[in-house]
This record gives structure tokens, C-alpha cells and sequence, in this order.
């Protein structure tokens, strides 16, 4: 089990915006990579850098409560839009283990629990709180076993993680194994359902 | 003898996919009949098999096409009079899905081949994309493919790596969302208005976890194309999957396909596909309807695709949002975009016109567009590009001449490819930019660094690019009016 790595505590930022989208995550030109390291410099590199490539001071990422913040708290709605795993790749990167909103688009939310960055939704009170009394120092504990976030202050409130993910990760086991043990039941399946297609035999257009 | 339990068309292409059911510890185990792969977001899902020695394990229910980053001008990457820093990334990606495809033995259309194209535009057009079926890509407008009655949406890479070596996904089932269009459409309103109106009226999360089923008459009434366009744009209110129940329609479309089914395996297919229709009597988790006839061409005025508006309104003010947080979230917006609440978007100038992407790229898209731009010009200092969604889009268009209409009007004629849509090959925007875009995304940047994107149909845009200026396209002939 490693119930112990994912029970940790981080101060954390906020980013208080609405349906953050994925290409504001990681943006299109930066999806040219086969690797799935190295995003971290580029997350969300056109609110955090000028037209020069200098820092954009005004953007939260740049500032000095970023350094070691491992929670990011964002607005409604995160992740939407395109399906890039990237998003998750370069969050991942930066250096975030848990997001924290109070909805996540359905792919990204996917995309996240299958890479070990936590989704934590709570409700929108608890959202405005951790927005509105934002403490530099503050921090947040993260307790998946238990599904548990304490709020800094001492306030605990409990997260939903679907049981599946929240297995694989404090086993250290993954969706692919999963579907790999399911290979009895596949056959099975394809045995009792005729091919329905075959691109293999793909014609040209007449 | 008790009557089955009336199903939704959901319920019924999700139940016959099911390997294993979902239980509160796993979620379901679902097969998936075609997988479509492009460049983008399949080098890492690759590299996953081959580091732990999995094969691909049906490659017959798997094609890959090159689409996202390749050039739309002549000639490929080959063709490029300037190789910047980026186009050595983008020919190397490329490179790299045709050795995939080669070394796991999937069938590959790759640029320079007569049937590539966009991924959502090839499935259905090559009748790979079948009613019953189950569609996966690397891509979340995956939902295209729903027009047919299929269950099609878009996946991580993670995923992509499992469905080669699995065929299955794992999925918690979502909710239902019945989306109930009646009425008839006006003259000069098109589909992609009617998904920018549905997206407005749902709003940019406002399906999520959620399949749609459009219906209705005015969804009845739509050609496949159109249905596509509908379909394409689910995933902008958030839903999973978008989906429109086959018919005579959507028959007459696939028949002689190369894919399609063929004599009797055809008739068999097709008694088979009348089935997938909800049946009477099934229960939706939710639903909206939208009357059909008191729409009016849409645009979009924000930085999201649930941000749009009839063309002849006001821009909304965010003032009417009761939430605080939207409201900072609508006047960041506004102020991105340059525009003015309160203000008209008609006359507002433009800089570039983009008639292409999965959404509005098929030759009936390009035959709207070419209705408006034929016999007039391009406006002075506005860009045109026309970019197909496929190259057997192209050589329609070019049988029919089409692009002599657009070359004449002053327009770019383009190879397929989603170019501008994505920003990714080089087609995009300058910082500032304005562009009316037959797109579905206009999201900050999205079509290129600090480019601003308003949404509207071919109609529209094609308004836009003869009058410089944002413009009803009822008022023009060509537009709606004869
Ligand atoms: S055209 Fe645009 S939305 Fe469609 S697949 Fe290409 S990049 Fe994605």
C-alpha cells in the first residue's frame, strides 16, 4: 500500500478562474512531443509568460508562494475543452500532486487519476472559502485513503474519488493491468459479437 | 411475457459493448469497435506498449491518420519554403506515427495518401463510422461520430495505449441528457447554429458527465453532415458523447461507403440499425428543448464556445450574472476579446476568415461558403482560407468547382488538414487578430497566440469575408435570402 504517499500536506495556489480549458494548460504548439516529460516549464505558459518569454509577475504561478506549492485550487469547471493528456503531463511537471475545484471536465478528471494528479472536488462554499482566505504559508492535507482534505483551518471535508482510481493508486496498480487481467472476458466478448469492420481491407474510393 | 424495459439509444449501444458490467469497486469494461489514431496524441501510448511488450490486439479495428500539425499548403512538409524550429518537432512526430503504424502493423492514411483528412472527416466518409458502434480517438470532438448512432468519444493517452492493447476501456456510465430540438430552421440558420445555440443555452460545463441525444424535428430534418456538425460540438457544453438515433437518412449517407456493409450483409445491417432508436417510453436523467424556429444565425462573443448569441443581439452583459465568479469569469472575457458589452458584433471588423476544422470542414460547409463568396470579392485586407477535411472533400469540391469560386474571390485554397482550427502547422493568427472561424473552439489563444476567434457557421464567415465586417448573412443574397 502506499497509503503513506498519499497522505501528504502542501501550501497551495490559487487560481481563481472559471473553465480553465486545456489549451490554456498546455497550449497547442507545445504538443509536437513524444515524450510525456519535460511539459513542466510550458504549463500555462501564455498567462505566465510576456510576449517577450519574460515571467509574467501578475500571473500566480511566478509568484513566491508558488515555489513548493503542491495543490493548485482553480475555478469551476476545470480542464475542459481538448483531451490532451499533456494537461495532466504538464501539471504534473510543474510540480502540482492535487487540483482542487469544484467541478472537472470529464476527460481531464480521467486523464488525472490515471496519472497520479489528484481531482479533488468540493463543494462551491468550500471553493470560495479556500479562494477568499488564501494564506500565503497556509496549508492543506491531502488524505486519500480517508478521502480527506483539511482545510488550514483544521476543518476537514470529504472528497469523492472513484473507488477503482483510488485503488490503483494506493496499490500502485494501474487501469492497464486491470484490462489486461479482463483478457478472458475480451475473448469471450469478441467471440460472441461479429466483426463488425475491417480496416485492413480498407478500399480505395471508387 | 413481461415487455423489456423501454431503453434509450444510450442504454442500448452502451449495454452491448459491456465486457464486464460496472461494479461500485470497477467501473465497465467497455469494447470498442474502431479506434482512429492521429499524430498528436499517440507517440506516448506507443512507447507504453513497447515498454511493456504489449501488442497491438486488433489492428484490423484501427486506423491512423495524419491531420493535426501537417502543412496545408502544397506539397507537405516537404513543400515548406521555411523549416522554423517547430516543423523539425512536427515532421519528426509524424515520422514517428507512420514507424508505429508500421512496426504494429496499423493501417495508415498519411498525408500525401487520396483519403487522408481529418480523423472525424475520413471516419465517416471512408463508412468506417457505423451505426451500434463504439468510436475511440485521441481526440475529444470524437463525438462527431455520434451522428450516426454510434457511442463515440474522446480519450487520454493513457487510454489510447489500452484500447490498442485491450480493444476496451474502462468507463463509469454517464447520465443521459435528451436534447429536443422541434420546429423548422429559417432560412440562413444552419446546424452549427443550432449546437452554438444549444452550447449557449447549456453552457461550457453544463453537460458534463452527461451523453447527449439530440432529437426533434429540426434534428430529423438535417442531412448526415449537418447531424456531424451537431454532434461535433457536444463535448463544448461538456457532455461525453453526443448522439442522433440512425434513420433513412443516415442509411442513404453509408450505403456504397467502401467500409459500408455490402448486399446482403448491407440489408442485414440495416434491419439490424432500426433498432437503435430510444424507445417509447424511456426515461432521460434530464432534458432541454429548444425552439428551432426562433433561432437566428449564431456568434460567439467570449472566450468559450457557451458564450455565444444571436447575431442581432446586444453582447450580454455580465452584470446579469447573479455568481460573482462568473461574472469576473465573463468581463475577463470581454476584455480579451475587445468587445463592449451591450454593443452590436454586427459591423465589428475582421481580419481572418477560416472556413474548416471537424465541425465545418464537408463539402456541404464548403458549398454554403462558395453560395455566398461566388460572383463577389474578399474584402479589402481580410484573409480568407478554406481548408477541406479531407482530400476527397477537395476533389469533390474541385469537380464542382469550388475553388475556382473561392481562388476568384481572393480566398486560400488549402489541402486538408485541421490547420487553423488548432494552430499547430503554421496557419494562425497574430497576436490581436480578429477571425470569424467555422471552428469549435475559442478558447484564449486557440488559434494562435493572443488570436482572437468569434464561432459562426460558413455562412456567416463566408458574410464576414465579402463585407470585412460582422454581418447577418440574412441580409446578403447568397445567405438565406434569394
Ligand atoms: S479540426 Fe480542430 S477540433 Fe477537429 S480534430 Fe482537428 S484540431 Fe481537433
Amino acid at each position: 500500500m502506499s497509503a503513506e504517499k498519499w497522505r501528504f500536506d502542501s501550501t497551495y495556489i490559487t487560481l481563481p478562474r472559471e473553465n480553465v480549458d486545456t489549451d490554456q494548460i498546455i497550449p497547442a504548439r507545445f504538443l509536437t512531443t513524444t515524450n510525456r516529460a519535460g511539459l513542466g516549464p510550458h504549463a500555462f505558459n501564455d498567462w505566465r509568460y510576456l510576449a517577450d518569454g519574460a515571467p509574467n509577475p501578475q500571473f500566480v504561478l511566478n509568484s513566491e508562494e508558488a515555489r513548493g506549492a503542491g495543490i493548485l485550487v482553480a475555478g469551476n469547471n476545470f480542464g475542459c475543452g481538448s483531451s490532451r493528456e499533456h494537461a495532466v503531463w504538464a501539471l504534473s511537471s510543474a510540480g502540482f500532486r492535487a487540483i482542487i475545484s469544484s467541478e472537472f471536465a470529464d476527460i481531464f478528471r480521467g486523464n488525472a487519476l490515471g496519472n497520479g494528479l489528484l481531482p479533488i472536488e468540493v463543494s462551491a462554499d468550500v471553493l470560495a472559502q479556500l479562494m477568499r482566505t488564501h494564506a500565503p504559508n497556509a496549508r492543506l492535507q491531502v488524505d486519500l485513503e480517508e478521502q480527506m482534505l483539511t482545510l488550514p483551518d483544521g476543518t476537514a471535508v470529504r472528497f469523492p474519488v472513484p473507488a477503482f482510481s483510488r485503488y490503483c493508486m494506493l496499490n500502485e496498480t494501474d487501469e492497464m493491468s486491470f484490462l489486461l487481467d479482463a483478457r478472458p472476458d475480451i475473448d469471450a466478448y469478441e467471440r460472441a459479437h461479429r466483426a463488425t469492420i475491417d480496416t485492413l481491407t480498407l478500399r480505395a474510393p471508387a | 411475457m413481461t415487455a423489456p424495459r423501454p431503453r434509450t439509444l444510450f442504454e442500448k449501444l452502451w449495454d452491448r459493448h459491456v465486457v464486464r458490467s460496472e461494479t461500485p469497486a470497477t467501473p465497465a469494461v467497455l469494447y470498442i469497435d474502431l479506434h482512429l489514431v492521429h499524430e498528436v496524441t499517440s507517440a506516448q501510448a506507443f512507447t507504453e506498449l513497447r515498454e511493456r511488450g504489449l501488442r497491438v490486439r486488433a489492428p484490423h479495428r484501427t486506423i491512423a491518420t495524419m491531420d493535426h500539425s501537417t502543412p496545408t499548403t502544397r506539397g507537405g512538409f516537404a513543400g515548406l519554403p521555411i523549416r522554423d524550429a517547430g516543423t523539425g518537432a512536427r515532421v519528426a512526430q509524424v515520422e514517428r506515427l507512420a514507424q508505429n503504424c508500421a512496426e504494429f502493423g496499423i493501417p495508415l492514411l498519411a498525408l500525401g495518401d487520396q483519403r487522408q483528412g481529418i480523423v472525424h472527416v475520413i471516419g465517416p466518409e471512408l463508412g468506417l463510422t457505423q451505426p451500434g458502434m463504439t468510436v475511440v480517438c485521441g481526440d475529444s470532438h470524437t463525438s462527431t461520430h455520434g451522428a450516426f448512432g454510434a457511442l463515440a468519444f474522446g480519450i487520454g493517452t493513457s487510454q489510447v495505449a489500452q484500447v490498442l492493447a485491450s480493444q476496451c476501456v474502462l468507463q463509469t456510465k454517464p447520465k443521459t441528457l435528451e436534447v429536443c430540438i422541434d420546429g423548422t430552421l429559417s432560412p440562413g440558420v444552419t446546424a452549427k447554429d443550432v449546437i452554438l445555440a444549444v452550447c449557449t443555452r447549456l453552457g461550457v460545463g453544463g453537460a458534463t458527465g452527461h451523453a447527449i441525444e439530440y432529437r426533434g424535428s429540426v434534428i430529423r430534418a438535417l442531412s448526415m453532415e449537418q447531424r456531424m456538425t451537431v454532434c461535433n460540438m457536444s463535448i463544448e457544453a461538456g457532455a461525453r458523447a453526443g448522439m442522433i438515433a440512425p434513420d433513412e437518412t443516415t442509411f442513404a449517407y453509408l450505403r456504397d461507403r467502401p467500409h459500408a456493409p455490402q448486399g446482403a450483409a448491407w440489408e442485414s445491417a440495416v434491419a439490424e440499425w432500426r433498432s437503435l432508436v430510444t424507445d417509447e417510453g424511456a426515461v432521460f436523467d434530464r432534458s432541454v428543448t429548444l425552439d428551432g424556429s426562433t433561432l437566428a444565425p449564431m456568434i460567439t462573443y467570449g472566450t468559450n464556445p457557451g458564450m455565444g448569441m444571436a447575431i442581432t443581439d446586444a453582447i450580454p452583459h455580465p452584470d446579469r450574472l447573479a455568481d460573482r465568479s462568473e461574472r469576473e469569469n465573463a468581463e475577463r472575457a470581454l476584455r480579451y476579446m475587445g468587445l463592449t458589452a451591450g454593443g452590436l458584433l454586427t459591423g465589428t471588423p475582421v481580419d481572418v476568415v477560416f472556413f474548416g476544422s471537424c465541425t465545418n470542414s464537408r463539402i456541404s460547409d464548403l458549398r454554403d461558403a462558395a453560395g455566398m463568396l461566388r460572383g463577389r470579392h474578399v474584402a479589402k485586407g481580410v484573409r480568407a482560407l478554406v481548408v477541406p477535411g479531407s482530400q476527397q472533400v477537395k476533389r469533390q469540391a474541385e469537380l464542382e468547382g469550388l475553388d475556382r469560386i473561392f481562388i476568384e474571390a481572393g480566398a486560400e485554397w488549402r489541402e486538408s488538414g485541421c490547420s487553423m482550427c488548432i494552430a499547430m502547422n503554421g496557419d494562425q493568427l497574430s497576436p490581436g487578430q480578429l477571425s470569424v472561424s467555422t471552428s469549435n473552439r475559442n478558447f484564449e489563444g486557440r488559434q494562435g497566440s493572443g488570436g482572437r476567434t468569434l464561432l459562426a457557421s460558413p455562412l456567416t464567415a463566408a458574410a464576414a469575408a465579402v463585407t470585412g465586417v460582422i454581418t447577418d448573412p440574412r441580409t446578403l443574397v447568397g445567405g438565406g435570402v434569394s
